[in-house]
């Protein structure tokens, strides 16, 4: 079969999903960085207004923009190290020939089918009891920060398994040759590790970091569920919807909420970019 | 090809949004002057009903979906104009509503909680000073009004104050050995020091009594804590109003600052929890204690009826309930009555055609005035109507709280919440009220948190 003839239908095979691709997304999208150059309160009466949301941001006397972007940043980076480490040794021991393995891929999976809400309430309650019990106050407790930490293991309970599945399908991949080879040549299970295994799974690393990545930094039901609006705990998904809705008194608080969006969208853009970039630079083939 | 495609995607993104710029443009001037047409056209379909117009009313108390959507049913039957009714779920009233009223075909009526939500919707909201239903209203003044005229017509009165009960009380005074608090029956208690001196000596007493605290727990988490942060605070912000003689601020000093502060402590030091565990619970939670009688104060109102009758196990009968006032400690206090108002005001968007706006107006007048509508407040909305020829309500509470409004010799305090400035700013100072009832931070710092997020609030806009 020539592809030329399968070039002439492209446009009406990439129709449909183009369509609705712009109605759903980029009609929105273009519509939404109008926005942020306005002021407005419901999308029919947006005035035009240049810079002044994206100026407020920054400049309003309750700036919780850069704060809670700090935070953010501070979650994904311990949150992607955190859960990469720990899906990838999930991953390694669960390959290897130990019994169970099965029911415990399937246990370490099953957090991932819950959706974030219900975890988020669900997790509320462990840590309510737990912290009465064992620390002689709740959960939320103002004098200490908890609530990070309590955000952190409930993200790492929920996207460990779904990382350790990725991890163990690289791990799967690698060709047993290659190890047998390694062995015969004398090297330990360190140097496999370090060697031979860590470079084959690059491709799963990829993967794993971009989605790690972008699901800490875009957080919002887990949070909502277990923290409500704070300005101490908001991660930056939290801190946009605050914006946009809580500020009945600020007739710019759309905009500012827009605009907020806009800049973060920029930043997951960029940030996962530049990081899938630099992983596969690292990918090896087998 | 990739180049292809990128330019593909691009022109036919361009091109699609100068369609949808298009319609929209289109839509707008539909909105203005397009009505007559699209009237007549669907009137000619209609067989004359819609030529009344029609009625969309975005509905604020998800707990009243299935009423009003009955009731909407009944008023099309009887009057013979459409009439839909949407209801948007809990806390999601302020997206919906946005999301809303960008549609060509937008709500007619819908629901602003008080000059805060006037000055976000005044583009919207049509003047109701011409109307029956400002007219039949029993108190005018509790209306969203400006100098142009009158915006927000409240829908239901809604009363609060800390919910006592009787049997429970009548039982500490028969005890022997009581303190001399200066008060002999629960009717004695007419403020603040003979309040407190009163549930001091019932905590001392609370084995006797079978109670595990005098008041219920505080249940000061986000979900929870607008009973601390938006209506015990509605008092002091209230009598620091009625000093100034105005009606809203844009600086807040909180001169009843220490007030809020002695009746705060009182409900966290003889309350059913420790200030510890004061963020645990929740409202139905501390519902659900008054009804037990595990506790024989709990501050909430006339709509909290139906969660203690509703719990499992009520000990609670009607002729228990004792509605109190919140004493703060201030001057005068003794002639003071329940807090009553409403965050419930009924606003007719003025962007909708003539007729719609006319028929809007229509259902709720239907809705208050004549006999299936009236009804249907009293049986299926359970609101307290603040129209004219009201029927009584059934709810106890609500009952009390008419009579406290009724009686001359008290003065209601106002909801002055609505201006609070914003679900932030309410955030906020509970965040705080839970840190000073955990002794993290000291009252004082609450207090100029409360006072700078006011002021930065306020001149927000």
């Amino acid at each position: 079969m020539n592809t030329k003839s399968y070039k002439k239908y492209f446009p009406i095979f990439v129709l449909p999903t183009l369509l609705s691709f712009s109605l759903a997304f980029i009609i929105p999208f273009i519509m939404g960085v109008y926005l942020s150059f306005c002021k407005f309160n419901t999308v029919k009466d947006a005035k035009w207004v240049g810079f002044t949301n994206y100026i407020k941001i920054f400049t309003a006397n309750d700036a919780t923009f850069v704060e809670s972007l700090l935070r953010t940043t501070k979650f994904t980076i311990i949150g992607v190290i955190l859960i990469n480490i720990g899906a990838f040794f999930l991953a390694y021991f669960l390959t290897k020939k130990i019994p169970g393995t099965n029911i415990f891929r399937t246990i370490f999976f099953m957090p991932n089918l819950i959706g974030g809400i219900v975890l988020g309430y669900i997790w509320k309650e462990i840590m309510d009891t737990f912290c009465q019990k064992y620390l002689g106050h709740v959960f939320g407790y103002s004098g200490a920060n908890y609530g990070f930490w309590g955000l952190m293991i409930v993200m790492g309970w929920q996207l460990m398994g779904y990382m350790m599945v990725i991890y163990i399908a690289g791990i799967q991949n690698i060709p047993e040759d290659v190890m047998e080879a390694a062995r015969i040549d004398g090297a330990d299970s360190v140097q496999i590790l370090t060697k031979i295994t860590i470079p084959l799974v690059m491709p799963s690393i990829t993967i794993c970091m971009f989605l790690t990545i972008s699901n800490l930094f875009k957080l919002y039901d887990q949070n909502y569920a277990l923290l409500g609006f704070s300005t101490k705990t908001n991660l930056v998904a939290m801190d946009i919807f605050d914006t946009f809705y809580n500020h009945q008194s600020n007739e710019f608080a759309e905009g500012m909420g827009q605009a907020k969006a806009i800049i973060f969208f920029l930043l997951v853009a960029v940030i996962t970019y530049v990081q899938l970039s630099l992983t596969r630079k690292k990918e090896v083939e087998n | 090809m990739k180049k292809k495609l990128l330019s593909l995607t691009l022109c036919v993104a361009m091109a699609a949004t100068v369609f949808a710029g298009c319609g929209s443009e289109e839509s707008d001037t539909k909105t203005d002057s397009g009505n007559s047409g699209s009237k007549t056209e669907s009137g000619s379909k209609d067989s004359g009903s819609s030529s009344d117009g029609s009625v969309y009313f975005l509905n604020f108390k998800p707990e009243a979906e299935e009423a009003f959507n009955d009731i909407a049913k009944k008023f099309t039957e009887e009057e013979g104009i459409e009439c839909k009714v949407v209801t948007a779920a809990d806390n999601q009233y302020e997206s919906k509503l946005k999301a809303e009223m960008s549609k060509d075909d937008a709500p007619t009526a819908f629901i602003i909680n008080g000059p805060i939500g006037y000055n976000s919707w005044k583009d919207y909201c049509a003047d109701l000073k011409d109307t029956d239903l400002y007219n039949n209203l029993v108190d005018k003044d509790g209306v969203v009004q400006t100098d142009e005229g009158v915006f927000g017509i409240p829908l239901a009165t809604e009363m609060y104050g800390l919910i006592c009960n009787k049997s429970i009380f009548a039982d500490y005074f028969a005890l022997d050995g009581i303190a001399d608090t200066g008060c002999s029956s629960i009717e004695d208690i007419n403020n603040f020091e003979k309040l407190s001196a009163v549930v001091k000596d019932m905590d001392a007493h609370k084995d006797d009594l079978g109670i595990t605290g005098v008041f219920s727990e505080p249940a000061l988490n986000s979900e929870n804590n607008w009973r601390l942060q938006t209506h015990l605070a509605n008092v002091p912000v209230y009598y620091e109003y009625q000093k100034d003689g105005v009606s809203d601020k844009d600086q807040i000093d909180f001169s009843f600052g220490d007030q809020y502060k002695d009746i705060l402590d009182l409900y966290l030091d003889y309350s059913t929890v420790s200030r510890e565990s004061a963020s645990s619970g929740s409202v139905d939670d501390a519902m659900a204690e008054f009804a037990l009688k595990e506790c024989a104060i709990v501050q909430n109102g006339t709509w909290g009826w139906g969660q203690i009758s509703g719990t499992d196990g009520n000990e609670v009968e009607e002729s228990d309930l004792y509605f109190m006032p919140i004493y703060i400690g201030a001057d005068g206090e003794e002639s003071q009555g329940l807090c009553a108002g409403t965050e419930n005001f009924l606003a007719i968007n003025s962007q909708a055609s003539e007729a719609d706006q006319e028929a809007s107006v229509k259902f709720f007048n239907w809705l208050y005035t004549s006999e299936t509508g009236k009804k249907c407040v009293k049986e299926d909305l359970g609101f307290v109507s603040p129209f004219e020829g009201a029927d009584t309500p059934e709810n106890p509470l609500a009952v009390q709280g008419l009579e406290d409004a009724a009686n001359a010799d008290t003065k209601t305090v106002s909801w002055v919440f609505p201006t609070f400035p914003s679900q932030a700013w309410k955030d906020a100072l509970g965040e705080d009220l839970l840190s000073y009832a955990e002794g993290t931070i000291e009252w004082d710092k609450v207090i100029s948190n409360a006072k700078d997020m006011w002021a930065s609030e306020k001149s927000a806009s």
